[in-house]
């Protein structure tokens, strides 16, 4: 066995007192990480997931039609009004998609004619969201097939696929037929084929899948597209996609975090609290274990000048005070991420929904066990530092004459 | 009586001054002395003579204001702290008076650090070579205790047998009886005699007490910081 390791070991077994404060300390700060990031991390994940389940990553659509005065030398425009904007298809919007799919980070991109129309059975009417989806690309997309309640993702002839609200509402179920029209009066009977929940009241009561060319009909936008959906394999980087979709083809693009502004501030400032707590923790313990074996040097005082009258040298005392801290902070991290992880899955049992499902599932990576262990380990080595440069220095000849 | 051979510790001019200032004082003023291979001296004097400071400067533990140390014929000035630990350990061992030993660890084990810390790492065959020490000074039964649990003659063994370990040419001993009853004293001082006798070990043995001083080959005095008197002893 190293020297090195043979004393560090054997003060840390003998001052017991000592051993169990710091250790104590070191648990419960890593306990503490362990259990504030495995909650945040799989409650923001949970968040995230929740907003995404009924959303694309990033919409493209049309750019926005701007009035502009018509430039005259005797007239001056004393009002300027935007033109009333009906639904715009995006042009060339074939070729677009397509060159989108070619995009790194892309993952799939699909086309929908959207707008408003009214979904009505006998003498229930509903205003809905029309949208013409091409039903094998868009599940690319957002993925709706494992959240149909009844009948199938697919779309023929003149079928819909519509969500459990509004199927509830109109009291129809697969292979009922409803009617489905624009403000215009455009409109046509369709057969329900599916009926979908993704999780949001507002979409499952709202959404009415069609297939893309009857909904161009409706519409009036013989073979165009309103938007192109686009899924990335970075969702935090939707962003930076969009502002790169609007460079190369002069459309607007907004990503997903544009349009949850609010809960991208709300994750951003939790996460950013959450940090300051362990920083803060992080700190606490540091100031512990420097303070408990500032004050076991000098208890030791007299001992340390005995091990370099015989011998030690003062890199060694030096490191053995190092390997303490750094001890400390590995047994701490084991006791810690024990008792962290119990207090995380603990905590997301009593949090559940009615149904009895967790509501959030907690975080517990390989990469978060290893990442805590590596703070602690260095928090204690570095806390280690100062006293342990204390009794390297310490004389001899005078802790062992008046020690 | 042990023979003098080649000097193992010459000490040329050493002064040892304390404090800053006004308050500096010169504890030790210029010290020449010359100690052969197997010698048996002891260094009396009274409180404040300097006896101790002398002995730390021996013992390369203290660093002298002016002077020259040479240890088994190196000029101990030239090296540097490491270099200065790492001779220290393997040319001198140390007996203090309250036998310092570490309390955490076993007789066997305090015997085993000497050599752990010049070797960097334990190893099964330091434990043995520690029980022959231990063997040596009458202590092996009690290897594996507590080193708060042995009594001071036999603590005092240990600290004997600790400063043999790494087979040092000088052993350099503060009182090394000073606390202990005359009996146990006695035996102690005996032991020392022997391991010097038969390892040809040179011991400087600093003490107050002249019936014991009437034991070694050689009676060293000094006062406020001066040899006084240093002859020949013929022990009894």
């Amino acid at each position: 066995m190293r020297f090195e390791w043979f004393i560090a070991i054997r003060y840390l077994r003998e001052g017991k007192a000592q051993t169990a404060l710091v250790l104590g300390g070191t648990t419960v700060g890593v306990a503490v990480l362990i259990f504030l990031t495995a909650l945040i991390s799989g409650l923001q994940r949970t968040l995230v997931a929740q907003t995404l389940s009924a959303q694309a990553h990033v919409f493209v659509k049309a750019p926005e039609r701007v009035a502009r005065p018509l430039p005259s030398p005797d007239r001056v425009a004393d009002r300027v009004e935007k033109v009333p904007d009906r639904v715009r298809s995006i042009e060339q919007w074939q070729q677009v998609l397509a060159s989108i799919g070619t995009i790194p980070g892309v993952v799939a991109a699909t086309p929908t004619a959207a707008g408003a129309a009214f979904a009505s059975r006998g003498p229930a009417t509903k205003s809905v969201t029309l949208r013409g989806i091409d039903p094998e690309s868009f599940a690319r997309v957002i993925d709706v097939v494992p959240k149909m309640r009844s009948g199938r993702f697919a779309l023929e002839g003149s079928e819909a696929i519509i969500g459990t609200v509004l199927a509830s509402d109109l009291g129809v179920g697969v292979g009922d037929k409803v009617r489905l029209a624009t403000p215009e009066g455009r409109g046509d009977v369709f057969t329900v084929s599916g009926v979908f929940d993704l999780g949001n009241k507002e979409v499952n009561a709202r959404w009415v899948f069609v297939p893309l060319r009857s909904a161009q009909t409706m519409l009036d936008i013989p073979g165009g597209a309103t938007t192109i959906e686009v899924k990335v394999d970075e969702i935090f980087e939707a962003e930076r996609m969009a502002r790169e979709i609007t460079r190369r083809y002069g459309l607007a693009a907004d990503s997903w975090m544009e349009l949850n502004r609010q809960l991208l501030v709300g994750l951003r400032s939790q996460s950013a609290s959450s940090w300051m707590i362990q920083v803060l923790v992080v700190l606490a313990v540091a100031l512990g274990i420097a303070s408990v074996l500032g004050v076991s040097v000098i208890q030791k005082s007299r001992e340390i000048g005995i091990l370099k009258a015989t011998g030690t040298s003062t890199g060694t005392i030096q490191r053995i005070f190092l390997l303490e801290g750094a001890l400390v902070g590995g047994a701490g991290s084991v006791l810690g991420a024990l008792i962290g992880s119990g207090m995380a899955v603990a905590f997301a049992g009593l949090a559940r929904a009615p149904t009895g499902d967790p509501l959030f599932p907690v975080d517990l990576t390989p990469g978060l066990y290893l990442g805590a262990a590596a703070v602690a380990i260095l928090t204690g080595t570095l806390a280690a530092w100062f006293p342990a440069r204390r009794a390297a220095r310490l004389e001899p000849a005078e802790v062992i004459r008046y020690g | 009586m042990g023979e003098a051979g080649a000097d193992v510790l010459r000490l040329e001019g050493i002064t040892r001054d304390f404090g800053e200032g006004e308050a500096r004082t010169r504890v030790l003023r210029g010290v020449d002395l010359s100690l052969g291979r197997g010698e048996f001296a002891a260094l009396m004097g009274p409180s404040g003579s300097g006896k101790s400071t002398l002995l730390h400067i021996m013992g390369l533990l203290d660093k002298p204001t002016g002077g020259r140390i040479l240890l088994d014929g190196q000029d101990t000035g030239a090296l540097d702290d490491d270099a200065l630990t790492r001779y220290r350990g393997r040319t001198l061992g140390f007996v203090f008076q309250f036998h310092h030993l570490l309390p955490e660890f076993t007789a066997i084990e305090n015997v085993m650090i000497p050599m752990a810390a010049d070797k960097g790492r334990l190893d099964p065959s330091m434990r043995e070579c520690a029980m022959a020490l231990l063997e040596r000074v009458g202590l092996s039964a009690r290897a594996d205790n507590r080193a708060t649990t042995l009594s001071g003659g036999q603590a005092q063994r240990v600290a004997i047998a600790r400063s043999l370990a790494m087979n040092p040419k000088i052993v350099l001993a503060d009182e090394p009886t000073g606390n202990l009853d005359t009996q146990t004293a006695d035996e102690v001082f005996s032991l020392l005699r022997e391991v010097n006798r038969a390892q040809k070990v040179t011991f400087l043995v600093v003490t107050h007490d002249h019936r014991l001083a009437a034991r070694t080959d050689r009676i060293i005095e000094l006062v406020d910081g001066r040899i006084v008197s240093d002859h020949p002893n013929q022990p009894g």
